[in-house]
């Protein structure tokens, strides 16, 4: 078994190493990135927008909850939606989402590609498949991802706005005073920090399953699934150490 | 030409081929053929670089094919053209964007200058008005085609095709054999063929390689095959009990 891993963390790690290599053609990469943006991005938007709300709401109501018997104040609710949303939940359930939506694509049309004999006849013609197909994946995740992350974090809040003020909860001044409440602009760039690992993680995971994938379609879907159990794992990993490490 | 020497592949403890020396000739028609599981497309795998072999060296001209850098892989694997047994066409681009796929990455040729070498392509294998179809919306021995047009588009030097006639009924799989060698004497080109298909080494087949088990068992030309005692070969190309008849009845007569 620890062979078995040492062995595939070395192909992982040789992949990334031939990917990082001069484009054949910069504007067919560029092109690449450009559609890999689109389809990551603007492709995602709906479900993370729809998680966000209902993340910010439910973290809304549960605190509200446990305030319910307390002497804390109840702007507090704004305050504890900011961050806990921008701190762990937009990265990471983000990046959890993002891994079985984006990631069992990417492993399954990379997969597809390899049992097509596409990713050899592209081999064939001299391009390098790894930076041709991989990389502007990773690229682009690392540029959408932040951003959608950024938007999950103000959908969030939103979704916490709507799920206390109209429901009496608290008033908009409680709510609006939380969120403007001890405010550690630190913050923001450890969602960002954890944006991009997660971004990276999941997309090379994802990248690594469907490229070297083998065999038929079981083992295209085994690969597919295997993008989203590695991404997911690595994702909470990843986030325990930045947490350990940046706080 | 390409030259193949010595060549040893193994999977595992499963040896696939053995000592296997062979050269392609330039301007011809070159097959490999035997019976399936004799190790054909591994060895034509290993000799476009899909595959490193166990033991042994690949010569394009006199450049050993596994010890050249990056920059001049890059540059010999231009002059590689390959037609896939199931065609290998990116299924979501169309007919055009398919062949005009290796212009896109390695020239610097104009949109235009780019469209009137697809089209060129096109004719030259006899599809015209396809260019927005997509692979699925064209027959086997159509994608067949498309796949030869995006294999010569790049004006290569060396054309592989792994079964070119896999799936395809004996008329059609004719008019590839023919268009195959037409466009390797008229690019002057070396073609690997690997096939099983009878017709094809009768028609097409000027430098054969028969592998057996993984070994060269007979190396001759299609004009050698009638003449020649090798049973092995005998057994290969007449291996129906009615063509065993005919072969016969022709001796006698």
């Amino acid at each position: 078994m620890i062979t078995g891993f040492l062995s595939s963390f070395g192909k992982y790690l040789l992949m990334l190493q031939r990917g990082f290599s001069r484009p054949e053609k910069a504007n067919m990469y560029f092109k690449e990135v450009v559609r890999q943006v689109y389809d990551i991005g603007i492709g995602s938007v709906i479900i993370v927008f729809l998680i966000s709300v209902f993340i910010g709401a439910v973290t809304a109501v549960q605190f509200s909850y446990q305030l319910g018997t307390t002497f804390v104040p109840m702007y507090y609710i704004g305050y504890v939606v900011r961050d806990i949303t921008i701190i762990e939940l937009a990265p990471t359930i983000t990046g959890l989402v993002l891994a079985g939506k984006v990631g069992s694509n990417m492993a399954a049309e990379l997969g597809g590609m390899r049992q097509k004999e596409h990713i050899d006849a592209m081999e064939i013609m001299g391009v390098n498949t790894v930076a041709y197909l991989v990389m502007p994946k990773i690229i682009a995740s690392l540029i959408i991802i932040p951003v959608l992350v950024l938007l999950s974090a103000c959908v969030g809040i939103m979704g916490g706005y709507l799920a206390s003020v109209p429901t009496d909860i608290l008033s908009h001044q409680d709510y609006v005073r939380g969120l403007r409440s001890f405010f550690v602009p630190y913050n923001i760039t450890l969602m960002l920090v954890k944006s991009f690992v997660f971004a990276f993680i999941l997309t090379s995971v994802s990248c690594f399953q469907g490229y070297y994938v083998r065999g038929g379609s079981i083992e295209l879907g085994r690969a597919s699934t295997n993008a989203v159990v590695f991404s997911d794992i690595l994702i909470l990993l990843a986030d325990y150490c930045i947490a350990v490490i940046l706080t | 030409m390409i030259r193949a020497a010595n060549i040893y592949k193994s999977f595992g403890e499963v040896e696939v081929l053995k000592n296997i020396t062979a050269e392609f000739e330039r301007g011809k028609c070159n097959l490999i053929i035997g019976k399936s599981g004799a190790g054909k497309t591994v060895l034509l795998k290993i000799l476009v670089g899909l595959f490193q072999p166990t033991q042994g060296k690949v010569f394009y001209e006199d450049q050993n094919f596994f010890e050249l850098d990056h920059k001049e892989l890059q540059n010999l694997r231009m002059q590689i053209g390959m037609l896939f047994q199931q065609g290998a066409l990116f299924d979501s681009m169309t007919v055009e964007e398919n062949i005009r796929f290796p212009l896109d990455m390695f020239t610097n040729m104009t949109r235009k200058e780019k469209l009137d070498r697809v089209n060129f392509c096109l004719e030259r294998v006899d599809l015209v008005g396809v260019n927005d179809k997509f692979p699925s919306e064209v027959s086997g021995g159509m994608q067949k085609r498309v796949g030869i047009a995006r294999a010569i588009v790049l004006k290569p030097k060396y054309l592989f095709c792994d079964e070119p006639n896999s799936g395809l009924d004996p008329k059609t799989s004719i008019l590839i054999d023919e268009l195959i060698m037409d466009i390797t004497r008229e690019q002057n080109i070396t073609t690997i063929i690997n096939t099983h298909d009878m017709n094809s080494v009768m028609e097409i087949g000027e430098n054969i390689y028969l592998l057996d088990k993984g070994e060269v068992a007979w190396h001759g030309s299609k004009d050698e095959i009638n003449d020649t005692d090798a049973e092995v070969i005998q057994e290969f190309i007449f291996a129906s009990p009615f063509l065993q008849k005919l072969r016969r009845q022709a001796l006698n007569d």
